[in-house]
């Protein structure tokens, strides 16, 4: 046995790292790691920016008037919509795999802690939304089809990227909840249908009554109309506000409560 | 204490995987937790990393909570469990994990002391197990931790990757780290550690070095060459456990050899002795088997729930 310490680092010197170990390197390569993954840019950008053309251009409406600007701005703003959502949930829901693939226990023998993890995590799916956003704007202003005017790119973009947030959630709370590699494959199928009763691919006017009635107590909803809102400049609805609010909290208050159950659990 | 358990205890349901366990480590030591399938390693050493809290009991890591000494980079661990982001290369994972660290050694460093910089930019998903388990390995040196625990290190690697893993944490452990590793192997814990405690059932049934253990669980046979021998007579040699005769062989089992083959060749006429000790693998089953019934000899040295000569000098 030997009882020389050759170890360079004295015991008083070792600190724990600032910010539970929360950095840009870390932020680089979980950048890196979404943009590399084909899978993922496939349903978060191309599939978007796919729906925005096929959809978006159609000249029997496209230019016709849709409040401040016309209905391809309208349509390019949805599918923006959609591909921030897809791309956050699946960006949140990124926590299941890690803990079917047992990085997430890793982790836990680094310094990390797990809310700098859950930060890392919010950030990289909003990452994810960013990218999916922006293509979806950047392939709109290429064609020259949408049109309204330049800060109302600049806010329903905004509006989107921040309502997203909401769903960055839910992907971080279905996360936990479902602890298998495959949960975006149900949660894609969950997204469309909130697509659909949120009135984002078909206007709501053309569902039956009842089907409305459930719609509007539905996650997308509220946030579907309030980024519209600038464009169409008809005023914002208190109970889109709340919609939105209260998903968000639902989802925050379940990822956390699913969150404390796991650190003290494993 | 690199690492102090008191009474730790460790329940899962109705199933008690580990029943109270009491092990002190000191800085420097080479420590085997060996045992089969189910005795409590995985469990113990989850404690001891924090990744699970006790039922009941004490955990001090250097002295603070388990968490305070992982925060610090003084422990690090090869976990079997432990997954690794498989769309990752090998240095993207250690640059990842070396930034999560207050101070890391150099990422190119700890890929060369693992063994792994020729695959430097490989995908993990292209990676053998015995490559991933080095991988997990140049994690585990990052922050140049003052305790390093490997549970079941080896498993799943062939010979080949097994050699060049023991390899690679012997040459590291001659820095005078603090090793503490889980095996089921009993050649491993034979060959790299300089004590052995040996769990069954969630339980502490044995803690010493290797001789000791495999002195304690199988004692030794004395060999000899002795005509008209008498059964009742060689029982009565102190130190005689049990006894076979052969013709003019007679086999002694003893837990004390020495004193049995003193008595043969002092006051009988006995010749041709041989003292041979059981391999390490016939203690582990007498040890640890369902059925043992095992009870430290009297005046052992080692022994359940005792301190080795190792460890626990603080007690």
């Amino acid at each position: 046995m030997s009882t020389s310490q050759a170890n360079v680092v004295a015991l008083e010197d070792r600190r724990a790292p600032a910010l539970g170990g929360f950095n840009l390197t870390v932020m680089r390569i979980e950048a890196r790691r979404v943009l590399r993954n084909r899978r993922a840019m496939l349903g978060t950008v191309v599939l978007p920016v796919a729906f925005f053309l096929l959809f978006g251009l159609n000249s029997a409406y496209a230019s016709d008037k849709a409040g401040h600007g016309n209905v391809s701005a309208f349509i390019m703003i949805s599918m923006a919509l959609y591909g921030a959502v897809i791309a956050t949930t699946s960006g949140g829901a990124m926590v299941s795999i890690e803990r079917a693939q047992g990085w997430s226990r890793q982790l836990r023998l680094t310094p990390l802690s797990p809310i700098a993890y859950i930060v890392i995590r919010m950030l990289s799916a909003l990452v994810l939304g960013l990218t999916s956003l922006l293509a979806v704007y950047i392939v709109g202003l290429a064609t020259g089809k949408p049109s309204m005017p330049g800060y109302l790119w600049f806010v329903t973009g905004l509006t989107v990227w921040v309502g997203s947030l909401i769903f960055a959630a839910f992907g971080l709370f279905m996360g936990y909840l479902m602890p298998t590699e495959n949960v975006m494959q149900v949660l894609s199928f969950v997204l469309v249908l909130l697509s659909f009763a949120a009135g984002l691919f078909v206007p709501l006017s053309q569902f039956p009554h009842l089907f409305r009635e459930i719609a509007a107590y539905t996650p997308l909803y509220g946030l579907n109309y309030l980024v519209h809102a600038p464009l169409l400049g008809q005023g914002v609805h208190l109970s889109w506000v709340i919609s939105a609010v209260v998903w968000l909290a639902i989802f925050a208050g379940g990822a956390a409560w699913r969150f404390r159950l796991d650190t003290k659990r494993v | 204490m690199a690492i102090d358990l008191r009474a730790i205890r460790k329940n899962f349901g109705a199933v008690q995987a580990v029943r109270g366990v009491d092990l002190a480590i000191a800085p420097g030591e080479i420590v085997a937790l060996l045992g089969p399938n189910g005795a409590g390693k995985t469990s113990t050493i989850d404690i001891v990393l924090g990744l699970s809290a006790p039922t009941s009991g004490q955990v001090t890591v250097y002295g603070m909570t388990p968490r305070k000494a992982i925060e610090r980079g003084l422990v690090s661990a090869v976990l079997q469990t432990g997954g690794l982001l498989k769309d990752l290369t090998v240095t993207e994972t250690v640059q990842y994990t070396a930034s999560l660290f207050a101070t890391a050694n150099p990422v190119r460093d700890v890929l060369h002391r693992a063994g792994i910089a020729a695959i430097a930019d490989r995908k993990v998903a292209q990676c053998s197990g015995g490559e991933q388990q080095r991988l997990r390995f140049a994690m585990a040196l990052l922050p140049d931790p003052d305790l390093l625990i490997l549970d079941e290190p080896t498993t799943g690697m062939d010979v080949e990757g097994r050699r060049a893993f023991w390899a690679a944490i012997r040459q590291d452990a001659a820095r005078g780290r603090t090793v503490l590793f889980a095996t089921h192997y009993l050649e491993e814990a034979d060959a790299y550690a300089d004590r052995i405690v040996l769990l069954r059932q969630g339980t502490v049934v044995a803690d010493g070095t290797a001789s000791e253990i495999k002195a304690l669980a199988a004692g030794r046979t004395v060999r000899a060459t002795l005509a008209d021998a008498r059964e009742a007579d060689l029982l009565a040699i102190p130190g005689a456990d049990s006894v076979e005769i052969r013709g003019d062989t007679v086999l002694i089992h003893a837990s004390d050899s020495d004193a049995v083959a003193r008595h043969l060749l002092t006051s009988t006429p006995a010749r041709d002795l041989e003292v041979t000790a059981r391999g390490i693998e016939d203690a582990f089953i007498a040890l640890t088997g369902d059925d043992a019934e095992f009870g430290p000899p009297p005046g052992s040295p080692v022994g359940a729930g005792r301190p080795g000569p190792a460890g626990r000098s603080d007690r």
